[in-house]
């Protein structure tokens, strides 16, 4: 297992569970011989309780509200209190208000609609440019997506958000690639993580998945995602940006 | 073995940590959500927290059966 991030530094945002994708990630990064440094957002005790059931001990979870500018201001400060630079940074942060989702699209206001823009979309940017600091030529930034080249049910105004995000990750390929940082994106399958239980009728996604996909579905298993998000911050995937993967189990090759 | 007063006191502990209950509020009969206004993220962190104070694991699936504190003083007790 070890190796493949041998002596890297990752920073990895959106641990929330034991279930959480950045949970998965932010393991097996150790496994694979990084240095991890966390991030929380609102409860940061239970991300404490959650990091101690990591294969390593980790330092202080910094907190990390995307939408205040001071965390983020503060945060590459923060950072090297523990490391002295990053070669990759994980973005697994997501929300709407309930008011966006569940099938109120026809209905939501706008300010709800832009704070999930602002949290899951925007902030895919404002992380990055907050580690930039940290991060050499051979850096990368991973983040998660759910396919938004399609409406699905329920997910509504999260699904623009994850399109605007899918949108951003090329753009900051763009912008970041003459600095030589790498900016991609795994698309994942439904998984059944506090953030989708957040969802509204998030059963909706569920029901046809492992049929449909060629090589099944394990809506409790993070690693195949996890694993992906490595592979694409490692030097696996040099010449690899604006990149997305799916993660699917095949879902999104087939018509039915 | 450790008994159901114990458990529940021990609930109690993490309750008041957790989510700032006041310990003599906790009892058996009493809703995590109703009586002790405990929200899911709360209770998430006191699923975690009794989990490594009682040496069980409280797979999700449970956790939506317990609505009391009396029945995770019995899931911790038949567990642990």
């Amino acid at each position: 297992m070890s190796g493949l991030l041998e002596g890297k530094r990752l920073l990895v945002t959106g641990v929330i569970t034991d279930q959480s994708i950045a949970f998965s990630i932010a393991k097996l990064a150790q496994e694979y011989g990084a240095t991890v440094v966390l991030t929380g957002f609102g409860r940061l005790s239970l991300v404490e309780r959650i990091a101690k059931r990591l294969p390593q001990p980790v330092g202080d979870v910094i907190e990390l509200d995307v939408t205040n500018a001071e965390h983020l201001a503060g945060l590459a400060d923060r950072v090297r209190e523990q490391v002295d630079g990053l070669d990759g940074v994980v973005h697994s942060i997501g929300f709407a208000p309930q008011t966006a989702m569940g099938g109120n699209f026809l209905d939501a206001p706008w300010e709800d609609v832009a704070t999930a823009v602002h949290v899951s979309t925007y902030s895919y940017k404002s992380l990055a440019m907050a580690a930039l600091p940290l991060m050499k030529p051979g850096g990368a930034i991973v983040g998660l997506t759910f396919d938004a080249t399609v409406a699905w049910p329920v997910y509504d105004w999260m699904g623009v958000a994850k399109a605007g995000l899918e949108s951003a990750s090329r753009y900051l390929a763009k912008y970041l690639g003459p600095k030589g940082i790498r900016s991609n994106l795994v698309s994942a399958g439904p998984l059944r993580t506090m953030a989708a239980k957040s969802i509204p009728g998030f059963e909706a996604f569920e029901e046809s998945w492992g049929d449909r996909a060629p090589l099944g579905w394990q809506l409790t298993d993070t690693e195949p995602a996890a694993k992906a998000c490595l592979a694409l911050v490692s030097d696996l995937f040099p010449a690899t940006t604006g990149e997305l993967v799916h993660v699917d189990g095949g879902y999104h090759a087939v018509g039915a | 073995m450790t008994t159901r007063d114990e458990i529940t006191a021990g609930l109690a502990e993490i309750l008041e940590e957790v989510a700032g209950v006041t310990p003599d509020d906790v009892a058996e009969g009493k809703s995590f959500t109703d009586d002790l206004d405990v929200d899911s993220l709360s209770m998430v962190e006191v699923v975690v927290a009794a989990e490594e104070k009682f040496g069980v694991k409280i797979p999700d699936n449970e956790v939506q059966n317990l609505k009391t504190v009396g029945d995770a003083v019995s899931y911790i007790q038949n567990n642990s």
